[in-house]
């Protein structure tokens, strides 16, 4: 039997059913999933953020952290141990309930993301029939978070880079749901799975024509707004703002912040290479038979997480290649720019879909 | 799962946070000192209030992102079946992106995505 993620939950699911009653068991596999995703999060801080330090450090000739285990590979291990035993500051003036809600808040928009996302074939956790709609609604409860720990800081920066991620974030969030409108029209399904299903005989990036490229690339663009990164990251531009809205957060409460960015880093790349590489499809080149096989014997499990992965060290790639923008340079390339240029595609995807000009 | 898959993950995202930042607390030994709890803005004292007012533009690019959010709600669905609908839904939505794209033009001329 191959290697599949879903197998391995299936028969946990069965064990489970025949060993204990079934209310018990969905609530073992309800503790299962709580935990696995705890341990998603975790494990995602961990390794992102030391993607993130040796992508800099390789892309500027410098080595990166290599001191804490092989390759410098525990150094996110210790730094966690270092925020764990910080002080978690409350300013003296700060509004002390938003002050300590704004983290949750944050984590809980990021973790219910999770669960429409296919991890690998059959493995989600909740395949809801409005997919994309619901990750972009739930996404946006993120800004909630962001706002109120920027307000409740009692901290001019705070405030201020609260209000520039506010309106990055928003403002960005329109041109990307106009590109996840591309796919819908092209897949005319809104639930992930059905979306990776349409890509069997080839990703929408290769079949979709001009239309799905614009669309991936504005995705990309918006993406990469939306979560606060280089060279949009003028939210917490260090020279200007000190740490933007969570100047205030110090020990834990900022660790929460700083995990919850990352993993949105990871889910918006994980929507993206749903909706246009295909999710856990494998590479399919037309009739090439060998080839399709081989593919095929590399784990869905594998694939998706490999395209996500490449996405993500686009966008970090990105942020050493431009530099920060101004906020009006930025609201005005979302505005005049993306905004229409999106417009514009959606009817042309429209028109290419109906006709049916793609492959 | 279900629906109910919702309520474990917002529980879940609850517990990771309740803990690391209880865990904290059990580890540290802070110390009190006045001057902790003062806003950090790079060791100057703070000037007058800390909730300052900000630009009003924000708030003009708040409006026009809304009409364009619902714009997005509303397409959702046509999405989903214009191409079993074909050219008339296709009309139709050109028609609704033009009204709309009237509108922004509009907001544009005003001045409203003008910065300061």
């Amino acid at each position: 039997m191959e290697f599949s993620l879903a197998s391995i939950a299936d028969s946990i699911d069965q064990w489970l059913n025949a060993h204990c009653a079934s209310w018990l068991a969905l609530t073992i596999e309800f503790v299962i999933v709580g935990v696995l995703c705890i341990g998603l999060f975790a494990v995602l801080g961990l390794v992102l953020i030391m993607m993130e330090r040796k992508v800099s450090a390789y892309m500027q000739l410098r080595l990166g952290p290599n001191r804490v285990g092989p390759k410098g590979m525990f150094q996110t291990v210790a730094d966690t141990l270092k925020l764990l035993v910080k002080e978690g500051l409350t300013p003296a003036g700060a509004d002390k309930f938003l002050f300590n809600l704004a983290p949750f808040v944050v984590m809980i928009a990021s973790m219910l993301v999770l669960a429409p996302i296919a991890f690998a074939k059959d493995f989600v956790i909740w395949d809801v029939n409005i997919g994309v709609l619901y990750v972009s609604a739930v996404s946006s409860i993120g800004v909630i978070g962001i706002l109120m720990a920027g307000w409740a800081s009692n901290n001019k920066y705070s405030l201020l880079g609260a209000m520039r991620s506010g309106a990055q974030i928003v403002s960005y969030e329109l041109s990307a749901g106009l590109s996840i409108l591309t796919i819908v029209i092209f897949s005319q399904d809104m639930s992930i799975s059905s979306i990776i299903n349409s890509q069997q005989d080839g990703w929408w990036i290769f079949k979709g024509h001009i239309p799905v490229i614009i669309s991936f690339v504005i995705f990309i663009i918006a993406v990469t707004a939306e979560t606060n990164r280089a060279p949009f990251d003028l939210a917490e531009a260090e020279s200007e703002l000190t740490a933007g809205f969570h100047t205030e957060y110090s020990g834990m409460k900022f660790a929460l912040f700083f995990l919850a960015e990352y993993v949105n880093i990871f889910i918006v790349c994980a929507i993206g290479a749903t909706l246009y590489l295909g999710g856990w499809m494998p590479l399919h080149i037309g009739n090439w038979e060998a080839f399709n096989h081989i593919m095929d014997y590399i784990p869905s499990s594998v694939w998706f997480l490999g395209k996500t992965f490449f996405l993500i060290f686009v966008i970090m790639w990105f942020r050493w290649t431009f530099p920060r923008l101004r906020i009006d340079q930025l609201l005005n390339l979302e505005w005049k720019y993306l905004l229409p240029i999106s417009m514009f595609n959606l009817l042309l995807a429209t028109l290419v879909a109906i006709q049916g000009w793609y492959f | 799962m279900g629906p109910a898959s919702l309520l474990v993950l917002i529980m879940a995202a609850v517990a990771f946070s309740t803990a690391g930042i209880l865990l904290s607390k059990v580890v540290l030994k802070a110390s009190k000192n006045p001057v902790k709890g003062e806003p950090y803005e790079c060791g100057v004292p703070t000037i007058g209030q800390n909730w300052v007012q900000f630009n009003v533009g924000y708030y003009l690019f708040a409006l026009i992102f809304l009409i364009f959010d619902v714009e997005l709600i509303f397409l959702y669905p046509w999405a989903v079946s214009v191409q079993r609908l074909g050219m008339f839904a296709f009309t139709e939505a050109v028609i609704f992106l033009f009204i709309l794209f009237m509108g922004f033009l509009y907001a544009h001329k005003k001045g409203a995505l003008k910065w300061m």
